[in-house]
């Protein structure tokens, strides 16, 4: 597969070019302080753009396998207005101080919450479809519990920095949101790659699947997981950013045989490259406010999505 | 090694699916299970591949009770093909038949790409190893998809209505293809609507009917006029040579 050493190379390209990439475009040569902003600054902010845009692409990947569906996206586990819910929670009660532990680790226990609502919900011995459907009910209690914090807001400050903090960026970001969301990214994309097998199987339907040996439990087990600690983390350090899970995999299908487990690897390389390379974007733009990553994003998914369901109606499967 | 099921109950809701059945089948048998709709052929073709759980009794592999093998070595063993005849996603047909290998993890190896081969082959699909599934005619997708479970080199072939959908041309040619598979010392076992086809190819028929085992035996007793008026509720009779018998139906 020379797909992965092309998105090797590709982001190792870009992780260079994000290092001079910003407000100042920097010469280290004539800046005294050049060293002080690459290694504190910048480099932590591409390196969380590719954690995050390597989680939330292998957890497109793996649900659009796991729900045998190209419009699938992380999002409809729940699990990211989860974490936004108790990110959001956290801000209310006063945990936004820069280098606070506080609102990373309330999204990260929203994410919790939501994934194991969800696991209760659907039951021991629920299809897809009802895993779905507890997914949707999920994410709409989130987002209402969501609006009523917000709405609750005690004063305009707080309110700003709850809706900044919803929209998604990376901006000011440290080491340390690199030290909480690497480690969780990187064992949830790795969670996410041991399910493709089982997701293989998924191709032919679950009941096919369970006569070639899939575990449902253990395969639903694994996504939960998978999901979780990859949508979850990037939430927690960088606020809700979508659209990655769901676009990524569209790109990098036609590369690869469409099965679900030679799409995980890729698509994780893949939406790394995309966040890191959005976020250069956000950076360079010259605008008196820089550029959110999110609203970046949104404004790249929503023609793509529109694309793709133009696509759909011509009759052409969205398979290709 | 047979496969058995002895005094087997499935519930669905409150209304039996399977009641105190009773079958047991050798290798080397092409067997039909037929029956009117909801009569439960269906729920006692995933009960004897290892994926419905009855409620009272047991299923049988050889002397092994089903539910207590691995999944993975029950796969092995039993090849089911689903009567959806869902593929998900647009594959070329040589990976698509290369899933009939996950159990054995060897799709890749010298063993498992030899069986591969032979699934393609048996299938008469080695023209298209290259090609997308969805380029395919829905007889050539039946085809894939059978290949797929012979890939597996199961010693029990389970198929829910494999002919459904296919034209004559096409059911018979299937038909060959499984028969050569129960002529190599495995087991076959399809439900079938078409009872001319169950009449005339198969070597034994078991009739459900309300979830019981109403007849089972040689097509033409299993399948005698007395059985078509008792469960079908038909006044019907067989006419021609054997082999070729057809069902006339007298209104």
């Amino acid at each position: 597969m020379r797909l992965v050493p092309g998105l090797l190379v590709a982001i190792a390209v870009a992780l260079v070019a994000s290092l001079f990439a910003g407000r100042v475009w920097l010469d280290p040569a004539a800046m005294p302080n050049a060293y002080v902003i690459l290694a504190e600054l910048r480099l932590p902010r591409s390196v969380l753009a590719l954690v995050i845009g390597a989680g939330l692409g292998a957890a497109g990947a793996g649900m659009q396998g796991y729900l045998r569906n190209p419009l699938a996206d992380p999002g409809l586990f729940g699990i990211a207005p989860g974490a936004a819910f108790g990110g959001v929670l956290a801000l209310s009660s006063g945990g936004g101080n820069f280098g606070s532990l506080t609102v990373p680790l309330g999204a990260l226990m929203g994410a919790g919450a939501a994934m194991g609502l969800l696991s209760l919900l659907a039951g021991r011995t629920a299809g897809v479809t009802l895993f779905t459907l507890a997914g949707l009910m999920i994410s709409s209690l989130a987002g209402a519990l969501t609006s009523l914090v917000i709405t609750l807001a005690s004063n305009a400050f707080a309110l700003a920095g709850m809706m900044n903090w919803l929209i998604g960026a990376l901006t000011d970001r440290s080491w340390q949101d690199v030290a909480i969301a690497a480690p969780l990214a990187l064992v949830g994309v790795g969670l996410l790659f041991g399910a493709g097998r089982a997701l293989d199987a998924l191709t032919l339907g679950e009941e096919a699947a369970r006569s070639l040996g899939i575990d449902p439990q253990a395969l639903r087990w694994l996504m939960i997981m998978g999901v979780a600690l990859t949508v979850g983390s990037g939430v927690a350090v960088a606020g809700v950013i979508g659209f990655v899970g769901l676009m990524v995999p569209h790109l990098v299908r036609p590369f690869t045989d469409r099965a679900p487990s030679s799409l995980i690897l890729p698509s994780a390389l893949a939406g790394a490259l995309l966040v890191l390379l959005a976020d250069i974007f956000c950076r360079v733009l010259p605008l008196v406010n820089e550029l959110k990553l999110g609203i970046a994003l949104n404004l790249l998914g929503a023609p793509f999505f529109l694309h793709l369901l133009l696509k759909m109606r011509r009759g052409n499967s969205p398979w290709s | 090694m047979e496969l058995s099921t002895r005094v087997v109950t499935v519930m669905r809701g409150d209304h039996a699916a399977l009641s105190q059945v009773s079958v047991a089948l050798q290798p080397g048998e092409l067997v039909a299970i037929c029956g009117p709709n909801g009569a439960g052929k269906s729920t006692l073709l995933s009960a004897l591949s290892g994926l419905e759980m009855p409620e009272l009794g047991a299923v049988f592999l050889g002397k092994e009770l089903l539910q207590t093998i691995a999944p993975r070595e029950r796969a092995m063993q039993i090849g089911y093909l689903p009567q959806t005849g869902e593929i998900a996603w647009d594959m070329a047909v040589a990976r698509l038949v290369a899933l009939g290998r996950l159990p054995q993890g060897d799709s890749e190896r010298p063993n498992g790409l030899a069986a591969i081969d032979n699934a393609l082959a048996t299938c008469d699909l080695t023209a298209f190893v290259e090609r997308p599934v969805s380029s395919l005619s829905g007889g050539e997708r039946a085809r894939v998809l059978l290949a797929r479970v012979l890939a597996g080199e199961p010693l029990w072939l389970l198929a829910d209505e494999p002919l459904a959908a296919l034209d004559l041309a096409h059911q018979l040619r299937l038909l060959r293809v499984l028969r050569g598979v129960a002529d190599e010392g495995r087991g076959v076992v399809l439900v079938l609507h078409d009872l001319a086809l169950a009449m005339n190819h198969t070597d034994r028929v078991i009739v459900l009917d309300n979830g019981q085992v109403a007849a089972d035996g040689k097509p033409d007793h299993a399948l005698s006029s007395k059985v078509l008026a008792d469960v079908w509720g038909v006044d019907a009779r067989w006419i021609g040579e054997p082999g070729q018998r057809a069902l006339t139906i007298r209104r």
